[in-house]
């Protein structure tokens, strides 16, 4: 656990070192992802806590979607309506653009992380403020917007309680809904107990780890910084092109309190969270909550076209953030994850993450999503973006549950497709390029099949004679037999039985 | 009818074509076995190899191409002919291939599906007096779309008892090349799916696909839990009389 720097002033709890966003302009210095995960596999608390939180939550979903009869239509209309935003990405905005402008926002395109940033520190400035509330948002994650607007002398303040037990634990979040299920209560006691008073109200004395207890110290917390923060920031769940309308949903009230409270309401947006209609909302208000959060419908939805008098913030403001997406809409193949609505079912079901956690993954998005999305906008440059696409079994639990019926095992594939084509292409040669040339040779003729076959079964006839299994042996068989065994290869294959007791037929 | 054998049963489970051959003969199928055939090509093309995985599309079709049912004893390698031949012979812009690739698309067969769907039968003669779990492998389910016919299959064999396996559909973590390139986590899920097996008390864990139990049987057999893999095909095969 890091903890701030001496002798730098910081306003919020320091995260680790490195970074996990999307379009930063360092180079990503996560180590590749088995090294994180064989770290994350050891950590037996984690281990607990996600398996216990996982199994909870996907046993749920399964209730709450059985209970909706035409399930499977209404996710291809939700995977419509989002291929349909895509293909008429231009039309959308500037009717977006428009709506939003008419209704009393005002609007503010940035192509990249940096970019955003800039857009966001000087909105903050111009309020002459040093501190803003914001919603838990996986944009803001995506452009690590709270590093920006502390270095620029502004404290950004969690309010979601996840994204509060994270920020105050010198912590990443390891989930894009539950950002602190790799923490138990016991954790998140000890956490409030040493950081809370440093950042604002202190909690209870001899506090217990009980939750309502535990959410309690973390109201009276927040409720102060509430009450003083001229700013608020959000992300966005959805935004209404044909009327303007921002849509937020979460559980807690506490976004509420962001987009209400607040002068100013800045709200920061992937371009691809259009929807065409007020009309279509309802197809993506039966798909997120059932899929999300395994509710009928979540606590709080919120809804604000631009600027109301009297009511509410009187500054609004959308930030339309590219970094990446029209790259992603570039790929034939790559361009479906563009269809995400950030409710998590894929890696609430991935064997792999509940396993090793979000962390593993040196992305602010993992998981299955993850490991299809974040080597298309970030690309497969770094050695963590290259590991990414073979996080996965290949099980493609994900593809059934997804709301919007991405193919992220297919995804999956065409990014291990890049990555092969881009070792294929590199100056110095890699084992693994080098071993698929006989490889292919072998499977390329059943001829050569064939000789592979009697060289096996000379060697299987002379080394593994009267074995049925082989235990732990060295490299290249030591990763599968550090963990198992592996059957003796038989000394006839089936090709010479056939050949010897059904051969002249073909 | 043809028999496609699958790469690692040729190689390394011998007895589970051999087993889909006596089986199928006792049922009355003239089967044959194309000399051609070598692999489905999914190690390559889920591992990234596009242009390797595509030399097995082109093979496959060679073997496959004259024959009205090709049955192979595995929803993976099935699976992968069925969902991603055609992919790749598209993707490299060969039309013509992808063509008839898929044409042999619609005449493969997981032998579950073409002992159910074609034959039209769940009782094959068969008789297996032993306590069994039946672990429904992902690609069988999710990709080859098997549904529930290895249940009613092995329900229909006689003397045989089939207890539920827990967490049933979670991954055993073998996922081809991942359980080398990440073996750590594949050994931690086989570990999870072998304590699953072990908790039904079953003498034998049952797959359609001989790659997924060699990962569950080698963490069963390393424990020496004395829980035996086999091949459905195998028990579907077995008679009474016949030795183990």
């Amino acid at each position: 656990m890091s903890t701030n720097p001496p002798g730098q002033a910081r306003r919020t709890p320091a995260p680790p070192k490195g970074t996990v966003g999307i379009g930063q302009p360092e180079p990503v210095a996560s180590p590749v992802f088995r090294e994180n995960a064989k770290k994350q596999l050891q950590n037996t608390l984690m281990r607990r806590n996600m398996k216990h939180a996982t199994t909870t939550i996907r046993n749920k979903r399964l209730l709450r979607v059985a209970e909706v009869p035409n399930w499977d239509e209404v996710r291809a209309q939700g995977a419509g309506l989002k291929d349909r935003v895509a293909r008429h990405l231009d039309y959308y905005l500037a009717m977006a653009e428009e709506n939003l402008i008419k209704a009393g926002a005002q609007v503010h395109w940035a192509k990249d992380a940096q970019e955003a940033n800039q857009i966001i520190v000087s909105l903050v400035k111009a309020k002459g403020v040093d501190e803003v509330v914001k919603i838990k948002s996986m944009a803001t994650q995506e452009i690590e917007m709270n590093e920006a607007l502390e270095a620029a002398g502004i404290a950004a303040w969690e309010t979601d309680l996840a994204e509060l037990i994270v920020q105050l634990g010198h912590d990443r979040p390891s989930h894009i809904l539950v950002p602190a299920i790799h923490r138990n209560r016991e954790e998140v006691r000890e956490i409030f107990n040493r950081e809370m008073g440093r950042y604002g109200t202190p909690p209870p004395k001899n506090m217990p780890n009980d939750p309502p207890v535990l959410a309690g110290a973390a109201r009276v917390h927040l409720r102060e910084k509430f009450l003083r923060a001229k700013v608020g920031i959000s992300g966005g769940n959805m935004i209404i092109a044909d009327t303007g309308t921002m849509v937020i949903v979460e559980s807690e009230g506490n976004g509420r309190m962001c987009l209400t409270l607040p002068e100013t309401l800045i709200s920061v947006v992937g371009v691809e969270k259009i929807i065409p209609s007020f009309d279509d909302l309802e197809v993506f208000m039966k798909l997120l909550p059932r899929s999300s959060t395994a509710e009928r419908m979540n606590p709080y939805t919120s809804m604000w076209s631009g600027v109301t008098p009297g009511d509410g913030p009187q500054e609004v403001h959308v930030v339309l953030v590219d970094n990446g997406r029209t790259k992603v809409l570039d790929d034939p193949e790559g361009r479906f994850v563009l269809r995400c609505i950030r409710c998590s079912a894929c890696m609430n079901k991935c064997p792999v993450f509940e396993r090793v956690g979000g962390h593993a993954y040196g992305s602010v998005y993992p998981g299955p999503i993850g490991i299809a999305l974040t080597p298309l906008m970030r690309g497969i440059d770094s050695p963590i973006d290259k590991s990414l696409p073979f996080a996965c079994t290949l099980c493609c639990a994900c593809d059934d549950v997804c709301p919007v019926k991405i193919p992220l095992s297919d995804i999956i594939v065409h990014n291990r497709n890049r990555v092969a084509d881009k070792k294929r292409h590199d100056i110095h040669p890699h084992l693994e390029t080098t071993v698929m040339i006989p490889a292919d040779w072998a499977f390329k003729k059943a001829k050569h099949f064939e000789l592979v076959q009697k060289a096996v079964s000379i060697a299987s006839g002379i080394a593994f004679k009267n074995k049925d299994y082989l235990g732990p042996m060295p490299w290249p068989a030591s990763p599968w037999t550090r963990a198992r065994d592996i059957p003796a290869p038989p000394v006839e294959s089936f090709r010479s039985w056939w050949a010897k007791n059904r051969g002249g037929a073909k | 009818m043809a028999l496609f054998a699958t790469c690692i049963n040729d190689l390394m489970f011998p007895s589970t074509p051999k087993a889909v051959v006596i089986l199928l003969e006792r049922l009355g199928c003239v089967v044959e076995f194309p000399m051609e055939q070598t692999c489905c090509g999914q190690m390559f093309t889920n591992t990234g190899y596009f242009n390797d995985g595509l030399d097995c599309v082109k093979t496959y079709v060679k073997a496959f191409e004259p024959y009205e049912y090709i049955v192979g004893p595995s929803g993976s390698c099935v699976g992968a002919i069925r969902h991603q031949s055609v992919m790749l012979a598209e993707k490299a812009g060969n039309a013509k291939l992808a063509t008839k690739a898929a044409k042999c698309v619609e005449h493969s067969y997981d032998l579950t599906e073409f002992l159910v769907d074609v034959l039209g039968l769940t009782d094959v003669g068969a008789f297996f007096p032993h306590k069994v779990t039946y672990h429904p492998t992902c690609h069988s389910v999710r990709i080859a779309k098997v549904g529930d016919r290895p249940y009613q299959l092995l329900r229909g064999v006689r003397g045989l008892e089939l207890v539920d396996l827990p967490d049933s559909d979670t991954c055993c973590g073998f996922g081809g090349t991942f359980s080398i390139k990440n073996p750590e986590v594949s050994a931690a899920m086989a570990a999870d799916k072998a304590r699953n097996v072990v908790s039904t008390g079953a003498e034998y864990v049952v797959t359609g696909d001989n790659a997924c139990l060699m990962n569950i049987g080698g963490v069963l057999h390393r424990n020496n839990t004395g829980v035996k893999p086999i091949h459905l095909a195998e028990i579907l095969a077995h008679q009474e009389g016949d030795a183990l």
